[in-house]
C-alpha cells in the first residue's frame, strides 16, 4: 500500500495560541483516514493548513511526492487535493450544474478568446465539462436538482453538491469536513454509502467527523488530535481503547 | 424523418433570423424616427446613451458578475478620453487615425485596471470601494493639474479641437450624402457607437457563460470557497479588472471624438456613481437589465427637461426648476426601486427566483 499524503512535525499557531503541534501523519492510497477529536482539538485547522487556506510555520505536507504547505489553494487543489467545508460553502446563487461547472475549472483551460469566440476546443471542452456535471449529480444523488439554485436545495442535498463539486476537480484525494453534520439518520446513512462508493472507485477519503459510529464504522485508520497535538493513531479498534483518547473525550476521571 | 428535421430546422432558423432582421431593422431607423419626432439633439443624446451603455456593461463585469464594488469607474473612461485627445488633437499636434488610437486607449485603461486592481486584491466591500473611490478622484486631479511643469492635460481648461472619428475621407462631425440622401453627423455617429456596443454586449453575453464567467460569479458568491474550488482568485479578479477597465477606455476614447472638447470636469465621481445607479437600477449582472438601466438614466433626465414649458404654459411660471426636480425624481425613482424591486427593473431569471425564495 503505498503513502499518498504525508503530514510531516507541521505546526501552527495564532498569536500566542498553539493550534497545531508538530502534528504527523501519513495517509495511504484508497484508505478512508478519519480525524477525530474534540471540539477545538484542531481538526479543521489542520485541513485548512493542509489546502493552502491558512499558512504553517513549520513542517512540511507532501503529496505524491509533491510539497503542498504553503502554497495558494488554488494550486493545493491542482496537485490533486480536494476538499468540502463543516458550514457548506456553496455558490449560493449560483445553479447546482454551474456548481460543479466551477469545480471543472482547474481542469479546463479555456481563456477570454476561446469563450469570445467560442472556438472549437472551448466548446469541445464546454460540453465534456457539462457531461462530467451531469453525471457527477448523478452520481451523488441529486440529478433532480440540476437547474435549481443551490441555496434551495435540502440541507442534506447541499452536502451532496458540495461532494460533487469537489469531485469535479478530479482529485486524488478528498478531505471532508464533518460532511454528515445535521443530517439526519437516513442521509447518514446514505451518506456512508457514498463515501463507501468513492473508497472503491480508488478515491482516498481524509474525513472529520463527530459521529464516532459513523467514523468507526467507516475509517481504516484515525488519528486523534487533543488541543493542537496528535495523542493517538491507528485502527478504530486500537484507538478506541487508547487510554489517551479515553481521557481527551470523556474528562481523566473516566480512568 | 430526417427531411422532417431538416424542414423543422430550417423554419426554426429562418423565424430566428426573421425576428433578427427585424430588430436590425428597427436599430437602424431608430435615429431617423427619433430625429423626425423630437428633434436631432435627442439623435445626440441616443448617441451619449450608447456609450454608457457601454460603460454600464464594462462596469457590470467588475460589479455584476465578479462582484468587486468599484466606485472610481469613471477614471478608466477618463484615461480613454485623454488618450485619444493627446494623440488626435492640436494639442500635442499629433493626428493618429481613430482605429489606432481606439484599440491603444482601451489597452491602456485595460492596464490601468489591473495596476488599479492589483494593490486591491485582498479588499472586500466597503473598503474596496473606498479606495477605489480614491483612485478614480486621484486620476481627475492628475488630469486637472498637470498642466505644469509639462503641459500634459492642459488643466481645468481641458483639451480642444479633438479630432472627429473619420473613416476613410469621411468624418463623423460632417454630414455624408448617399445616393442623394444626407446623412448627418450624428446618424453616422450612432451607427459606429451601435456596432461597438454591440461587440461589448456580444463578448459579455460570450464571457458571462464560459469558463471565466462562472469562476467570477464564483469568487463573487464566495471567494474562499472559489479558491478552495481550484479558481485563481488573483488573476480572476484582475482579468474583470482589466475587461471592465477596457471597455471603460473605449467609451473614453469614443466620447472625445465624439464631443471634440474634454476636460476633468466630466469625469467625477458623480460620473461613477451614475453609472453604478445604471447597473443597480436596471438589474446588476443581466445584460438586458444593465442596458436598460443604462438608457433610462441617461435618457430619463433629459425628458424631465420639458417639466419646465409644461409648468409655465400650466401655471405661467415655473415653480419648480426642471434640473432640482431631476434629481428629486432620480431620487424618488431609486428609492421606489429599492423598495418594491431590488433585484432591478429587468432582474436575471436567477435573481427573480432569489427574491422570490426570499419572501416566502
Amino acid at each position: 500500500m503505498s503513502t499518498l499524503l504525508t503530514v510531516s512535525r507541521v505546526s501552527k499557531a495564532f498569536g500566542g495560541l498553539q493550534a497545531l503541534s508538530d502534528i504527523s501523519l501519513s495517509v495511504n492510497t484508497s484508505e478512508i483516514f478519519g480525524l477525530i477529536g474534540p471540539n477545538g482539538a484542531g481538526k479543521t485547522t489542520l485541513f485548512n493548513a493542509l489546502t493552502g487556506l491558512y499558512s504553517t510555520d513549520s513542517g512540511e505536507v507532501l503529496l505524491h511526492d509533491k510539497r503542498l504547505d504553503n502554497r495558494p489553494p488554488h494550486q493545493v487543489l491542482k496537485a490533486g487535493l480536494a476538499r468540502t467545508f463543516q458550514n457548506i460553502r456553496l455558490f449560493a446563487e449560483m445553479t447546482a450544474l454551474e456548481n460543479v461547472l466551477v469545480g471543472r475549472h482547474a481542469r479546463t483551460s479555456s481563456g477570454v478568446i476561446g469563450a469570445v469566440l467560442r472556438l472549437p476546443a472551448t466548446r469541445r471542452e464546454e460540453a465534456d465539462s457539462r457531461e462530467r456535471a451531469h453525471a457527477l449529480l448523478s452520481r451523488v444523488g441529486i440529478a433532480q436538482h440540476a437547474n435549481r439554485l443551490a441555496k434551495n436545495l435540502p440541507y442534506g442535498d447541499q452536502r451532496r453538491l458540495e461532494i460533487a463539486r469537489a469531485l469535479a476537480t478530479e482529485p486524488s484525494l478528498l478531505a471532508l469536513d464533518e460532511p454528515a453534520a445535521g443530517m439526519n439518520p437516513a442521509e447518514r446513512s446514505a451518506l456512508r454509502e457514498l463515501l463507501l462508493q468513492l473508497q472503491a472507485d480508488g478515491l482516498t477519503l481524509l474525513l472529520i467527523e463527530h459521529d464516532v459510529k459513523l467514523v468507526m464504522g467507516l475509517c481504516t485508520r484515525l488519528a486523534v488530535l487533543d488541543y493542537g497535538v496528535k495523542i493517538a493513531e491507528g485502527t478504530p479498534d486500537v484507538v478506541s481503547r487508547d487510554p489517551k483518547v479515553i481521557a481527551a473525550y470523556l474528562g481523566d476521571e473516566a480512568l | 424523418m430526417y427531411g422532417w428535421l431538416s424542414v423543422l430546422d430550417s423554419s426554426l432558423l429562418r423565424s430566428r433570423w426573421f425576428s433578427f432582421g427585424l430588430l436590425a431593422l428597427g436599430l437602424a431607423l431608430l435615429p431617423f424616427l427619433i430625429d423626425a419626432g423630437l428633434g436631432r439633439s435627442w439623435v445626440r443624446l441616443l448617441d451619449l446613451a450608447l456609450l454608457y451603455v457601454m460603460l454600464a456593461l464594462g462596469l457590470n463585469i467588475v460589479v455584476g458578475y465578479a462582484g468587486l464594488l468599484d466606485l472610481g469607474y469613471v477614471a478608466f473612461y477618463a484615461l480613454g478620453a485623454y488618450v485619444y485627445a493627446w494623440l488626435a488633437s492640436p494639442h500635442f499636434g499629433l493626428h493618429l487615425p481613430f482605429w489606432a488610437i481606439l484599440p491603444l486607449g482601451a489597452a491602456l485603461a485595460g492596464m490601468f485596471g489591473v495596476l488599479l486592481g492589483a494593490p486591491t486584491l485582498r479588499l472586500r466591500g466597503d473598503y474596496l470601494a473606498i479606495v477605489t473611490l480614491g483612485f478614480g478622484e486621484i486620476i481627475r486631479i492628475f488630469m486637472n493639474n498637470l498642466n505644469a511643469p509639462f503641459n500634459l492635460t492642459n488643466g481645468p481648461q481641458g483639451i480642444n479641437l479633438i479630432d472627429p472619428v473619420r473613416l476613410g475621407s469621411t468624418s463623423l462631425s460632417q454630414p455624408l450624402t448617399v445616393f442623394g440622401y444626407t446623412f448627418s453627423g450624428v446618424h453616422l455617429t450612432y451607427y459606429l457607437f451601435l456596432v461597438l456596443v454591440m461587440a461589448v454586449i456580444f463578448i459579455s453575453m460570450r464571457l458571462e457563460n464560459s469558463r471565466i464567467g462562472r469562476a467570477w460569479v464564483a469568487i463573487r458568491e464566495d471567494e474562499i470557497a472559489a479558491a478552495a474550488t481550484g479558481i485563481n482568485t488573483r488573476n480572476l479578479k484582475l482579468l474583470a479588472f482589466a475587461m471592465g477597465a477596457t471597455f471603460g477606455g473605449l467609451a473614453g476614447g469614443l466620447f472625445a471624438s465624439f464631443q471634440g472638447f474634454i476636460s476633468p470636469e466630466s469625469f467625477n465621481l458623480m460620473e461613477s456613481i451614475m453609472i453604478l445607479c445604471m447597473i443597480v437600477l436596471g438589474g446588476m449582472g443581466h445584460i438586458p437589465g444593465v442596458i436598460f438601466g443604462a438608457l433610462l438614466l441617461t435618457l430619463l433626465p433629459e425628458a424631465l427637461r420639458y417639466t419646465g414649458e409644461w409648468q409655465r404654459s400650466a401655471f405661467g411660471q415655473i415653480y419648480i426648476d426642471p434640473a432640482d426636480l431631476r434629481m428629486l425624481l432620480f431620487g424618488v425613482a431609486l428609492v421606489a426601486v429599492m423598495l418594491y424591486r431590488p433585484a432591478g427593473l429587468i432582474p436575471s431569471a436567477r435573481r427573480r427566483q432569489e427574491f422570490a425564495d426570499a419572501k416566502q
